[in-house]
């Protein structure tokens, strides 16, 4: 069909030799000349496309590839309030607990089956490490102050001979520091000197992909279904309306939780899953009313009367007519399901700890805090806060473009 | 005229459509409403009669549209424009009051007829408790309710369309108004109830001594009941006077065109006029009467026998309710010729049509098409015959797909049943139809929207045309169109008649229109055939009561004010 409404379009009909070529704007350009004329809407896209095109460049390894390198000092300042004082360091470091290994470590020193721990988790640690230079460059945080000396980093971290065993097996010295760091970052740096505006673009990685690709996932699950039921009705529409009540009567974090276990593992796809497979429920709704109602149409008894299958009726007819539906439900998907990966990220259910995303970002912000260290929360929160709102502003005008009969009402 | 009761003077609306471009909807209209009398305003979509109702009422939407300063609408010593809201919605319903198109729509469904009643009499005339609800009954009585005192606590979905509209009139005359506008009251309704409600409006307007300002596109109507007749067309009035000038002696050529484009039920012209013969003053071209009617040696293309369709309710747990919406209907249909199926809604004279194109599966009965059941064939089977037997629905803006161009709509039946060998034969071919239909060759290229009602009927028919079907079912096809652009399609449809040896079956409520186009009328009610016989014939001596009945409610048009006053 396709093709032949291009060759349509496009081929020189024998009588229509001396007709211009003009073609009446559809549905898509006519919503394009409406968006162009919505400034907000404009500059959401662009922020948006900013953002997008930030995600790709990353995702390509063109930028922030190296944002597990530790650039900065520990908590390194951000640029614009000018380097620390270099002792506030260290005695910071003594105050923090939680998260990081190293205090893992100094706690389990009192334990009496500390050194069986020790074993297994170094055993891990270079496991671990030995997946990537990025692994090990993170797994030291013992080399914590600016060119600090050994004796020092003894008296802080009773492990660090433990860690020179790891160095050592792995055929890095303690002597191979890594080169000069810095006292200030662009926009700070985080615990181990990982720059953070490099963690916010890698993070935009994590955070706008598993968005989309979860949006385009239930939106995808949801017209299906929506479409079969709301065209076929009758019975189908009652199993798929069976199907859909026990989906939405189940807590929506439970589910995921469930989804999580069975899968079994933790990954960028499994979430996008996970949110696909939980989020298609609202679409579903919507586009089965829409069939429905397009389904009584005339055009579609027109289409009957003419001999189109129904699967013809179905995505030739119908389909194209609901399609700004779609695309508006897939637009106010990925603000949600943004929000929903930093969320869970954020809850420990979401990537895994190798993997850099705004809610893990905001995770480890929680503590930092306490200390002052307020830049990663800013960062990875502000990013969120832009993006999600210039989303949530490009959809309106989206839907105002594609519908512009709801334009200034309220809700969709 | 002296002393009217609202005149209307350069009023001047105008529509804003998008920051740079106004569409002036009424451009400087004057006329008046004189007492205790009944000015119809006609004219066709677009003319702009609905808008100057509307600015009477001060219910145009305030955010695009623009009255001109210098319009104005005399009520009393008052100008209706300038007055604040607050003063207007007092006017509103006590003084002037309106009846609407669709009763069904302009009656809140969750309140009851009387509760909507008192509301009426609470606001503006202060009544309240028991002299409200004794005022209600009084007014369901007046406009003919039957067992108004039962009825007053009815729902309006419990109340028939010809009711609703009733308890619509019964509200605008509650608190007797001194001008009652009536937008298309009858529309939407069937002509035997049409028929009663212009009577009551009629009535009521004689004994409250009140003026109506009648809103219609159909003259027919106007004849009944017009004491002044303004015409307007494209927000211009072309002509206004006395009902009987106007009919009887018109000067504008746009309302000769009027009177003369719409079929008449004692002439049958070969072809229809329309408006263009008149504007480039070359008159109705053809006057020659032409023969209808059925011969027995006419030879059968469909034989429909004991067609029946039965719909199912669920009742119940298991129980299901089954209702016949068409029993028992045997009907042949000669080639070339045209059946006219006619019938108040709800008659199942759509039902018949889209049961023999199995979009509705028959419960009974056989349709016989080259000898082979088509009702009992499998819809493999079936799919060879589905193109010849094609439908033209009523809506046209409906009926075709928005999101498709016009080239995809000709092409796609032509892909579906391989008629042409490529694309471009496929092309030319709807290139080819489009010319025939009446439409420019840059049509191909647009998109349904860019129309107007009558073009869009004419893309429906090319479509069927593509597939060269041997029955065309019109659906209520011409219904929704102007008249002026009704006489055009009929023509179409004609015409391709003549050229293909097409047979139709024409459904349709306008008595009128199938006399005209039909050879035989079969009429319906309730699912069953009352009368089928040669259409001459059933005008002429209609047999059965029922059908008398329908044919004595067809509006008569004008005929002489002598006639009326002996009503």
């Amino acid at each position: 069909m396709a093709t032949d409404v291009a060759a349509l379009r496009h081929g020189r009909p024998a009588l229509a030799r001396e007709i211009p070529h003009t073609v009446s704007p559809g549905l898509w350009t006519l919503a394009w000349r409406r968006l162009r004329s919505d400034h907000v809407g404009m500059v959401s896209l662009v922020i948006v496309a900013a953002f997008i095109v930030m995600m790709i460049l990353s995702g390509v390894g063109l930028i922030a590839g190296d944002w597990n390198r530790e650039a900065g000092v520990n908590y390194a300042p951000p640029s614009f309030l000018g380097a620390e004082a270099p002792a506030a360091a260290p005695a910071a470091m003594t105050t923090s607990e939680g998260a990081t290994p190293a205090n893992e470590y100094k706690s389990s020193i009192a334990d009496p089956i500390g050194d069986v721990i020790r074993a297994i988790k170094s055993a891990e640690k270079s496991a671990k490490s030995a997946k990537g230079e990025s692994q090990s460059a993170a797994a030291p945080p013992t080399t914590s102050a600016p060119a600090p000396s050994s004796d020092e980093e003894k008296s802080v971290d009773p492990l660090a001979a433990v860690m020179a065993d790891i160095r050592a097996g792995k055929g890095v010295t303690a002597e191979a520091k890594p080169e000069a760091r810095k006292a200030t970052l662009p926009f700070g740096g985080d615990k181990w000197g990982r720059d953070v505006l490099k963690k916010t673009i890698k993070g935009s990685e994590t955070s706008i992909f598993v968005g989309l690709a979860a949006a385009a996932v239930a939106t995808f699950l949801g017209t299906l279904f929506g479409a079969v039921a709301g065209y076929y009705g009758k019975w189908v529409d009652d199993f798929f309306n069976w199907f859909y009540s026990v989906f939405s009567s189940i807590p929506y974090l439970l589910l995921i939780l469930a989804v999580a276990a069975v899968l079994q593992q933790k990954g960028i796809f499994t979430i996008v899953l996970i949110l696909g497979l939980t989020g298609w429920t609202g679409t579903f709704r919507l586009i089965r009313a829409e069939y429905l109602k397009h389904k009584a149409r005339e055009y579609v008894q027109a289409a009957d009367a003419i001999g189109a299958s129904n699967t013809r009726r179905m995505f030739i007819h119908i389909f194209p007519n609901v399609s700004h539906v779609v695309l508006v439900q897939m637009s106010i998907y990925a603000v949600g399901f943004i929000k929903a990966e930093v969320i869970l990220s954020f809850l420990g259910f979401g990537v895994p700890v190798d993997v850099v995303s705004w809610g893990s970002m905001l995770n480890e912000a929680q503590n930092e805090l306490i200390l002052g260290k307020w830049w990663q929360l800013v960062a990875a929160g502000t990013a969120m806060a832009v993006l999600v709102t210039a989303f949530s502003l490009f959809t309106d005008a989206l839907r105002d473009a594609l519908d512009p009969k709801l334009k200034g009402r309220i809700g969709v | 005229m002296s002393d009217p009761l609202i005149s209307v003077r350069n009023l001047r609306v105008s529509f804003r459509l998008d920051r740079s471009t106004t569409f002036d909807a009424v451009k400087g209209i004057s006329f008046d409403i004189p007492r205790d009398s009944t000015v119809a305003l006609v004219g066709e979509s677009g003319s702009g009669k609905s808008v100057t109702s509307l600015a009477m009422l001060g219910l145009l939407p305030p955010e695009n549209s623009i009255i001109d300063a210098s319009s104005e609408i005399i009520y009393g010593d008052r100008n209706l424009l300038s007055l604040p809201i607050g003063e207007l919605r007092k006017l509103r319903g006590a003084d002037i009051s309106m009846i609407f198109q669709e009763p069904m729509t302009s009656l809140n469904p969750v309140f009851t007829v009387g509760w909507q009643l008192e509301e009426v009499l609470r606001l503006h005339m202060g009544m309240t408790g028991r002299a409200a609800r004794k005022r209600s009954v009084e007014v369901l009585r007046e406009v003919g309710i039957p067992e108004p005192e039962r009825r007053i606590d009815a729902y309006p979905s419990q109340l028939s369309g010809g009711q609703q509209q009733r308890v619509m009139i019964a509200m605008a005359i509650a608190c007797e108004p001194k001008l009652l506008i009536a937008d298309e009251p009858t529309t939407a309704l069937d002509v035997t109830i049409q028929k009663q409600i212009l009577d009551l409006i009629a009535d009521l307007q004689k004994r409250h001594q009140m003026s109506v300002l009648f809103i219609t596109h159909d003259l027919a109507v106007v004849g009944e009941i017009a004491d002044y007749v303004v015409v307007m067309r494209n927000g211009e009035i072309r002509e206004q006077g006395r009902a009987k000038t106007v009919f009887e002696t018109p000067q504008d050529t746009y309302t000769k065109a009027l009177l003369r484009c719409r079929p008449q039920l004692d002439r049958r012209p070969t072809r229809l006029p329309v408006i263009d013969d008149f504007i480039h003053g070359t008159g109705p071209a053809h006057i020659e009467e032409r023969k209808r009617g059925i011969k027995a040696s006419d030879a059968i293309v469909l034989d429909v026998k004991n067609l029946g369709k039965s719909f199912y309710s669920r009742e119940g747990l298991f129980g299901r309710r089954e209702f016949k919406a068409v029993q028992d209907v045997s009907f042949k249909l000669p080639k070339g010729k045209t059946l006219g199926l006619v019938g108040e809604s709800g008659s199942g004279k759509t039902t018949v049509g889209l049961t023999l194109m199995r979009l509705h599966e028959a419960t009974t009965g056989e349709a016989i098409f080259e000898g082979r059941d088509l009702l009992a064939m499998s819809p493999k089977q079936f799919m060879a015959y589905k193109r010849r037997i094609q439908i033209i629905f009523q809506n046209p803006y409906a009926s075709l797909n928005p999101r498709f161009t016009v080239g995809q709509i000709l092409v796609e039946p032509m892909q579906i049943h391989g008629i042409g060998n490529s694309t471009q034969a496929r092309t030319d071919m709807a290139f080819e139809l489009l010319d025939k239909v009446g439409l420019s060759e840059v049509s191909f290229y647009k998109y349904p929207h860019e129309f107007s009602g009558g073009q869009r009927q004419r893309i429906a028919i090319a479509r069927c045309l593509t597939m060269r079907p041997d029955i065309l079912i019109c659906d209520e096809s011409v219904s929704a169109l102007d008249v002026s652009v009704q006489a055009q399609v009929l023509n179409l449809l004609q015409d391709l008649q003549d050229e293909f040896g097409l047979s139709y079956i024409f459904i349709s409520h306008d008595l009128a229109v199938v006399k005209y186009i039909s050879d035989e009328v079969m009429v319906m009610n309730e699912g069953r055939i009352v009368e089928i016989a040669n259409s001459d014939e059933i005008y002429r001596h209609p047999k059965m009561p029922y059908t008398r009945r329908l044919l004595a409610s067809i509006p008569k048009g004008w005929h002489g004010e002598h006639a009326r006053a002996n009503d």
